[in-house]
């Protein structure tokens, strides 16, 4: 995006010498009177909820005892950073956000090499295929993959009995490692495509004379990939992981639908709803809310500052 | 391409095909089989094909809670990606056309907003909505999915304004039109195939939505369809909702796939442009 | 260091069509071959060829006798040099030219791969910038890093698919200097691709002309520029480029639009086999003002004519007259598919004489010219085929020019030590 806040004519008008044409004043009046709505509406409906809730974190409320409201400062914080709950959960979402991104990274890339090198003709059938998974609604996913693994309704036992462990009797979903899983399993499934599709978006990018001349010089297809290929990708790669990391971070509806959070599957999305939606402790909710939304802002700027990577599309 | 190398791409071909439409196939074929086969473990393929989910959710016992929620669903959807569509295209064409001081931090803001945690502004939401009565109505819903749809859609549009070319428009003020006839009657034409993607896109982000629709609804009033098949399970009074879960899960992705199949080229277009390009 | 035999070499896409049709060419030991011809000749697709990054439809390639044309590129132990450099943006200017050593695992050691990185760079004038991102680099450092990474390999020859194209015009006659100096210097055999013909005169020991896939010639700059085979190669070589004039043959006259010429003594027996109508073609210089060479022992090797210049563009140095004439419509469609293969719209119906800088002709006014005719080659206008070329005297150019650069090598060589 090119963002140019200092153009020539602010800078004078700064210096009080030549005030702004009257071009220049229509031009940014319309620039606001067109941005200005739609900037309006996500402040209103994202930031003043998470000023909202911080201001609820602060105290002790329930939605069953409205007058019982006090205010106790940072206590919420202690209650809920000290639960062992808390500290499960955060660590099942890092787990859940490690493995699906680090597994969709993987799969993700050999299905953009697939579209990227399948024949031209078939390349609109690739695209369709995974745009199915892309676009069809988390829920309808969770529970095909539910009903697939499950003791009474599912065929996985049949299909792998000859594997160990699996059998007629082994119910997925009555224990937590088997659970996540079909949790991560589902979640993968889904969005693969998309970090598939930025990865193809990389490798387009990729000048077709940088591996021609690699060839010359005498790397072999493997070579070509991790000296030439993939680091010329990084920029690619970086912004997939970021974007698919943060959106992991946040998983909710798979686990919603198959366990509802049981066996040790609970994530932070799941203890901030259960806690302000269910058991409607609006106090600590709100600062689950805030300490995941907090999380997310570090995973962003650990991002961008510590690995550089370019969010805003690097032309700011 | 040698021929083995041809070979080998289309067994991956193959690959990649089983494994983005199985779980589709999957939930298609349970939604044909009767409640009996819900039971001990099953098969892939029903033994006996029936419609008796279908007939239960469109004319049976879970008629009245899938219809209401298959209307609120397309309707909220429908209204809040026009909303989205409408709001990002002005502000899109702004960021990409005028010179404006604060371009940069609405940019920014949309990208902050995108990372949010859904879960993180509903609490606050619920509690707001309750208050000032927007609690399971469909604009209590609406606005909440503009915070999914309109920051995609703005970077989305964003990068694609950015390629239309800009002589144009300028042409045309010179011929004596105004930015705002210059913006009408040049650059809308060029940008229709861009909102229309965008369009598409910001519609699957709000028919995906699951955690709003769970938390900011209580009845067949707002409820969308995701989130009533999570009722369906505790609320109906047959044995098992498989089936008739099954049979709605095929009916909310029916619009998808048309979408896909229609227009996949335009979607992975705006999908690598919004994200890549910026 | 190796020599490179191209047998019937044809390059056929899926469509049929043939983008190198039947091209044979030998290129020795430490010889720089030049392949020119203008876009869409073939040119490219050759070298990619040798280079292995397309398959070959027929004919063998050898490499010092071996057939290679099923080995992968990274078999054939040759060096290229890319028209964007092919930099690794990713990598310093130092890791760019240690690559390919980098690739060989093993094969060299941390200190010899810095050893060959230094010298390369020592040679290249690029110890500054080692460090540095090629990003950050300009077009002509750029240049020399994509060469950097040629050399440092050792390999039995270098190709160049239009190195220069990208830089300014300034820039590309000193890099042009910069790798024929290199060349010489290395003494490694060298095959380079490019559609300007200065940079072909310039460079090469050999240059093959190519169109639409097929050879037209292969010879010194020197033969191609004195003795050119064909229509196509003497209208291609040349620099403002050979004037083409429809002439009939009466006897021992040709009548052209822009007046009589005899027939030149060198032409005479060689034309009887082609019909009355004829293309004459004479260089530029070849012509002068008719005052200028009355008095010298030149007049009488030529022939004079009257003609009005409609203008006259002086550069200092020298000064082109322009004659506009009818142009014989017997041959326009000849002259205009000549002119659509050397990338040109149509053959203007003009000569281009160039007269000496003092010269008072102008524009307008009728002026007596002077046309060498024992420099003026004929043309058979439906072959193309140079009718009075001389083979021996051809073969003669190329010979010596063979020598030169022997005796340029061993003088480069003697230098060094």
């Amino acid at each position: 995006m090119s963002t140019t806040t200092q153009s020539p004519s602010t800078r004078r008008d700064a210096q009080g010498k030549a005030p702004l044409s009257d071009r220049t004043r229509a031009e940014r009046r319309l620039g606001w009177m067109l941005a200005g709505p739609a900037f309006l509406v996500m402040l209103l409906v994202t930031m003043y909820p998470i000023v909202q809730a911080l201001w609820d974190s602060l105290f002790s409320y329930r939605l069953t005892a409205p007058d019982d409201r006090s205010f106790v400062f940072l206590q919420n914080y202690w209650t809920v950073l000290t639960d062992p709950v808390f500290l499960r959960d955060l660590g099942v979402t890092v787990l859940i956000t490690v493995v699906t991104v680090a597994v969709e990274l993987v799969l993700g890339f050999a299905l953009a090499l697939v579209m990227n090198n399948v024949i031209k003709s078939f390349r609109g059938v690739v695209r369709t295929a995974i745009l199915v998974p892309y676009g069809i609604i988390t829920v309808v996913s969770a529970f095909a993959w539910f009903y697939a693994f499950d003791i009474n309704t599912g065929y996985v036992n049949n299909w792998f009995g000859w594997l160990p462990i699996i059998g007629p009797d082994f119910n997925w979903f009555g224990q937590g490692w088997s659970s996540l899983i079909v949790i991560m399993a589902s979640e993968i499934w889904k969005t693969t495509p998309f970090i598939s599709l930025l990865l193809l978006a990389g490798l387009a990018q990729v000048p077709g004379e940088l591996n021609e001349a690699a060839k010359v010089d005498g790397a072999g297809w493997w070579q070509r990939m991790y000296k030439v290929t993939l680091p010329s990708m990084k920029a690619a790669i970086m912004v997939a992981v970021v974007f698919r990391a943060l959106d992991a971070f946040r998983i909710f509806d798979n686990i919603f639908i198959m366990t509802n959070g049981q066996y040790g599957t609970e994530t932070l999305s799941l203890l901030a709803y259960r806690t302000s939606i269910t058991r409607l402790e609006i106090g600590l909710g709100s600062a689950v809310s805030v300490i995941l939304f907090i999380c997310v802002l570090l995973i962003a700027f650990v991002a961008m500052k510590v690995f550089k990577v370019d969010l805003a599309g690097g032309k700011g | 391409m040698s021929t083995k190398q041809k070979i080998g791409w289309a067994i991956a071909l193959v690959v990649v095909l089983i494994w983005s439409l199985f779980p589709v196939l999957s939930i298609l074929m349970n939604s044909f089989k009767p409640a009996s086969e819900f039971a001990g473990g099953g098969t892939l393929v029903p033994k006996t094909f029936t419609l008796e989910n279908y007939e239960m959710i469109f004319t049976g016992g879970a008629r009245d809670l899938f219809l209401p929620a298959l209307r609120n669903s397309i309707g909220i959807t429908l209204i809040a990606t026009a909303v989205a569509v409408v709001l990002a295209t002005l502000c899109a064409y702004a960021i990409a056309r005028l010179d404006f001081p604060g371009k940069r931090i609405i940019l920014i803001t949309a990208l902050a907003v995108s990372m949010f945690p859904v879960v993180s502004i509903v609490t606050p939401l619920f509690n707001v909505w309750r208050q000032i009565g927007l609690y399971d109505t469909w604009l209590g819903l609406i606005l909440p999915y503009l915070s999914l749809t309109l920051p995609i859609s703005i970077w989305t549009l964003a990068a694609f304004f950015q390629q239309i070319p800009w002589d144009l428009e300028r042409a045309a003020q010179v011929d004596g039109a105004t930015s705002f006839q210059a913006f009408r009657k040049v650059i809308v034409p060029l940008a229709a195939p861009g909102v229309f993607t965008t369009a598409i896109i910001a519609f699957f982000i709000a028919w995906n939505d699951f955690v709003f629709g769970i938390g900011l609804t209580s009845t067949g009033a707002a409820r969308p369809v995701p989130a009533a098949l999570a009722f369906f399970t505790g609320a109906s009074q047959f044995e098992d909702p498989a089936g008739a879960i099954s049979a709605a899960a095929i009916v909310v992705t029916i619009p998808v796939v048309i979408l896909v199949l229609a227009f996949q080229r335009q979607i992975v277009a705006g999908l690598t442009q919004g994200a890549v390009k910026g | 260091m190796a020599s490179i035999t191209m047998n019937n070499i044809v390059k056929k896409y899926d469509d049929g069509f043939p983008a190198v049709n039947d091209v044979s060419i030998d290129v020795a030991d430490g010889e720089f071959l030049i392949l020119v011809g203008p876009s869409g000749c073939g040119k490219s697709t050759l070298l990619r060829m040798v280079v292995g990054l397309e398959d070959i439809t027929s004919g063998d390639l050898l490499i010092d006798g071996q057939r290679v044309n099923e080995k992968e590129p990274r078999q054939r132990n040759l060096s290229m040099v890319f028209q964007n450099y092919a930099l690794y943006p990713f990598l310093t200017v130092y890791e760019n030219i240690a690559f390919p050593l980098r690739l060989a695992k093993g094969k060299f050691s941390d200190q010899e791969i810095d050893q060959k990185v230094r010298v390369a760079s020592d040679l290249l004038d690029l110890n500054d910038h080692l460090e540095r991102k090629p990003g950050n680099l300009s077009g002509g450092q750029r240049q020399r890093v994509a060469m950097g990474r040629a050399i440092v390999r050792d390999a039995d020859a270098f190709l160049f698919d239009e190195p220069l194209s990208n830089l300014d015009a300034k820039l590309r006659g000193q890099m042009r200097t910069e790798i024929a100096q290199l060349q010489r210097r290395l003494g490694i055999t060298s095959i380079y691709v490019t559609h300007d013909q200065t940079e072909a005169m310039t460079l090469g020991d050999r240059v093959a002309v190519l169109k639409k896939g097929r050879l037209q010639q292969i010879a010194s700059p020197r033969e191609l520029y004195e003795q050119p085979a064909n229509l196509f190669v003497a209208g291609f070589i040349g620099a403002p480029s050979m004037n083409f004039l429809p002439a009939r043959r009466d006897g021992d006259v040709f009548h052209t639009p822009i007046g009589d010429i005899p027939v030149p003594e060198h032409a005479q027996g060689k034309l009887d086999k082609s019909g009355d109508l004829l293309i004459l073609g004479v260089r530029p210089e070849h012509f002068a003002d008719a005052k200028d060479v009355q008095d010298s022992p030149w007049a009488s090797r030529g022939a004079t004519f009257d003609a009005e210049l409609t203008h006259t563009e002086w550069l200092g140095n020298q000064q082109y007259g322009y004659v506009r004439y009818e142009q014989d419509q017997d041959v326009k469609a000849k002259l205009d598919e000549l002119a659509k293969d050397l990338d040109a719209d149509e053959m203007p119906a003009q000569v281009v004489v160039e007269l000496d800088a003092s010269s008072r002709i102008r524009g307008g006014s009728q002026a007596t010219l002077w046309v060498n005719t024992r420099k003026m080659h004929v043309f058979d206008p439906e072959s193309g085929i140079n009718l009075t070329r001389d083979e021996e005297a051809g073969a003669e150019l190329t010979r010596e020019a063979n020598e030169e650069r022997k005796a340029e090598i061993e003088r480069l060589k003697t230098q060094d030590v």
